[in-house]
């Protein structure tokens, strides 16, 4: 075994950064999803919609940037204000005549409800950008690449997935634990997602906490897919890859659970990059793999702790 | 020649057996003696969503434009046209569904299906039990006419295995050289299938190529970093990738920007599609192909009035460049055309049933703007396949090929009979000496 790890490395190595610029991205998604579950008990399909037109959004913004004659570097805090735009125009528009009539409703009908939001959602992308690729890459070019030496030789990187990605994951999460933990708004979020009942008794208004909660969640899903648009091509579809994704790293961290999304990302970011090294046949199959790995010993996920039926 | 599921005779005996079963069948909905129709009904089965609507979309653009002018010029036969369009993306069992709702229920005359390879193997079945004539529009999969007689269906345009071997002659050719390849192919039937061929044809052509990576990232995969990180340790000569839509557009950026396309020649069978979007982050000096002959820059189309006229109609209605989809919907159509009017005039001025349109779609020949197209004994479309090398020419945002090789189809498709595989492995290396000259420029 230390003979193999001797041997491979070096391609471990590369397979560690490929899988930290992974994780960074399937993190920014997962967390608003898992944030939005915990504090509304929705399981919100429409989530990958949001993601994928933050990253319609951005594309856009970044365009418009372009045309308007701004600088290069205008391309970066532009996926940013793409993924405030689409959060906070969409977040609370979904909420208010959407989700706020389904509150306390049965899970089926809740999730009938965001899957026909998300198919609207999905048609809606095709009438505004159409079906054809969209791209912007401008963010990724402007940083360049980084030159990781490798078995006399070198591999590049782009600065943008070494970097950028996640750097932005880290910041995310130590930012939401600040929050969540140290703010007052913060914690109130944390009474209701705790227990609603006893938290609205106390006369916090649990609607006002959700309105900010899917506000929030939805920035964050357009801001993954933001993030994720100078990578790549935008195409119809993204939005339903990515909420597959996101449901495993939810379901293995615990529904609720930031630091277990970052965990869980990661986890699925590496186990991702060291499949395709070395057992590539296995890199579709390694997030389930290690969901039901971690469901059959923690079936309350990584970090989600099991709660007492109320009768 | 080597030992064959079905040789030539046993699939013409087929056809001709199932032909003559099916006029045998007095009463029958196929051999009913129809008026002419108030209206021809086409059902197009397509990608209306999901990622593959990139080539499913422009190919129903393509119907409605097609179905427009036909239509201004009296439609087919003197009968008005009109296109029903189904959406391929929720799956086969919906499509099974749906291919039948359009034929007994609304009556559809004739069916065009699909882009997916499984939606065709889903469908063709069912042109079978239903008689009713299925025009395979864009779906690659050589399996169609390989594993049995197809009495209804027919394909208008080529098939995986030219599309994989015109590039591997190609690049034979044009770099002999190579030592070391890799592959990085989407996980499904296409990608599997392909590499499968090209992996055959290789073996025979040039044995004791080694392979340092065999990568399938899924269908629709957001990024290729690790991919590309693989590759760019590996270092291969060549990469073959059958990535098309969204997923090569991804592909590409990440590999010029990590200069991927530096260390190793890519061969790309279906970049057409993706180039006008990629711009000039696609570098010159990589295999390129189209899915058939039909590139813009054609070097000698059979009528170069008709391709200009219809990269302007299409761009001046839909604001998009021509691409193959479009192409295969127009062949489609063009034959479509032609076979009725093959039908009619063999019925002397009468409207065909679904019989005499299917016998008409045997051996038919109608042109398309580049070539002239003829429909095998066993339905399969003879399109000749053109290959090139990607280069920036002035005045034009995006790479184009240059020293395009016309690869005739018969050269490059499975003689009737034989399956690819089987045949691909009888292939010797004097094949390369009936290469055409490329045409530079």
């Amino acid at each position: 075994m230390a003979e193999w790890f001797g041997d491979n490395s070096g391609l471990l190595g590369l397979a560690l950064l490929d899988g930290l610029a992974s994780a960074g991205l399937i993190f920014l998604v997962a967390v608003g999803l898992n944030l939005v579950f915990g504090v509304l008990r929705i399981i919100n399909v429409a989530h990958g919609s949001l993601y994928a037109i933050g990253a319609y959004a951005a594309a856009s913004v970044g365009i418009v940037f372009a045309s308007m004659g701004l600088p290069a570097w205008a391309s970066l805090p532009a996926l940013v204000v793409a993924a405030a735009l689409v959060g906070g125009i969409l977040g609370p528009l979904i909420e208010r005549l959407v989700l706020r009539r389904i509150y306390g409703q049965e899970e089926v009908l809740q999730l009938l409800v965001t899957f026909a939001l998300f198919m609207i959602l999905e048609d809606v992308q095709k009438l505004i950008w159409g079906v054809q690729p969209v791209q912007h890459d401008q963010a990724m070019r402007l940083l360049g690449t980084y030159d990781v030496p490798f078995a006399g030789d070198v591999v590049p990187f782009t600065a943008y997935q070494l970097f950028v990605l996640p750097g932005v994951a880290l910041v995310v999460l130590v930012g939401l634990a600040w929050f969540l933990r140290r703010t007052l708004t913060g914690r109130v979020i944390v009474a209701v997602t705790t227990d609603r009942e006893a938290a609205t008794a106390m006369g916090i208004d649990a609607r006002r906490v959700f309105l900010l909660t899917f506000t929030f969640g939805a920035m964050l899903a357009a801001l993954g897919g933001a993030l994720s648009s100078p990578t790549g091509a935008i195409v119809p579809g993204i939005g339903a890859q990515t909420i597959v994704l996101s449901f495993a790293v939810v379901a293995t961290a615990g529904l609720g659970q930031t630091e277990g999304a970052a965990l869980t990302a990661l986890m699925i970011g590496l186990g991702r990059s060291i499949a395709v090294y070395f057992e590539p046949e296995l890199e579709v199959v390694v997030p389930y793999i290690i969901m039901v790995a971690v469901l059959l010993v923690r079936p309350q996920g990584l970090f989600g702790s099991t709660v007492a039926r109320r009768i | 020649m080597p030992p064959t599921d079905m040789s030539r005779r046993d699939l013409l005996a087929g056809a001709a057996g199932l032909t003559a079963g099916g006029l045998l069948m007095a009463g029958s909905d196929a051999d009913a003696q129809p008026q002419r129709p108030a209206e021809l009904k086409i059902g197009i089965t397509t990608f209306l969503s999901g990622p593959a609507s990139v080539f499913g979309v422009p190919g129903r653009q393509a119907a409605e434009m097609m179905v427009d002018e036909f239509n201004q010029r009296g439609g087919i036969g003197g009968v008005r046209v009109r296109a029903l369009f189904v959406d391929e993306a929720p799956g086969t069992e919906h499509l099974v569904g749906e291919f039948r709702r359009l034929v007994q229920s609304e009556g559809v005359h004739v069916m065009f299906a699909s882009i997916s390879s499984g939606s065709c193997l889903a469908c063709t079945p069912l042109s079978r039990d239903l008689q009713k004539t299925t025009v395979l529009w864009d779906c690659a999969t050589q399996r169609i006419f390989e594993e049995g007689p197809q009495p209804f269906a027919f394909r208008t345009q080529g098939f995986a295995t030219p599309e994989v071997l015109a590039p591997l002659l190609y690049l034979l050719k044009t770099k002999p050289e190579f030592r070391t390849m890799a592959v990085i192919n989407q996980d499904y039937a296409w990608g599997r299938d392909s590499w499968e061929m090209w992996r055959t044809g290789m073996e025979a052509l040039k044995p004791g190529v080694r392979i340092v990576a065999e990568l399938f990232p899924r269908l629709g995969a957001p990024d290729f970093t690790t991919e590309i990180t693989r590759l760019l340790a590996a270092r291969p000569d060549v990469i073959f990738s059958g990535h098309w839509g969204g997923d090569l557009v991804t592909l590409a950026r990440q590999a010029a920007e990590r200069r991927l396309f530096e260390r190793s020649t890519f061969v790309l069978p279906v970049a057409e599609a993706s180039l006008p979007i990629l711009g000039r982050t696609f570098p010159a000096g990589h295999v390129i192909g189209t899915r058939g002959d039909h590139w813009n820059n054609h070097p000698r189309p059979k009528d170069p009035a008709r391709l200009r006229a219809l990269n302007e109609a299409y761009r001046a209605r839909f604001n998009e460049p021509v691409i193959y989809p479009v192409h295969h919907m127009v062949q489609a159509f063009n034959a479509l055309k032609a076979a009725y009017e093959k039908a009619i005039a063999a019925k002397g001025g009468g409207w065909p049933n679904d019989m005499e349109l299917a016998a008409a779609f045997r051996g038919l020949t109608f042109d398309s703007p580049t070539a002239t197209i003829t429909l095998r004994e066993d339905g399969q479309g003879l399109e000749d396949q053109i290959v090139g090398v990607s280069t920036h020419a002035e005045g034009t945002p995006y790479a184009i090929p240059k020293d395009m090789v016309i690869f005739p189809a018969a050269m490059v498709s499975t003689p009737v009979g034989m399956k690819s595989v089987d045949w691909l492995k009888t292939l010797k290396p004097d094949i390369l000496a009936q290469v055409p000259a490329a045409i530079s420029g």
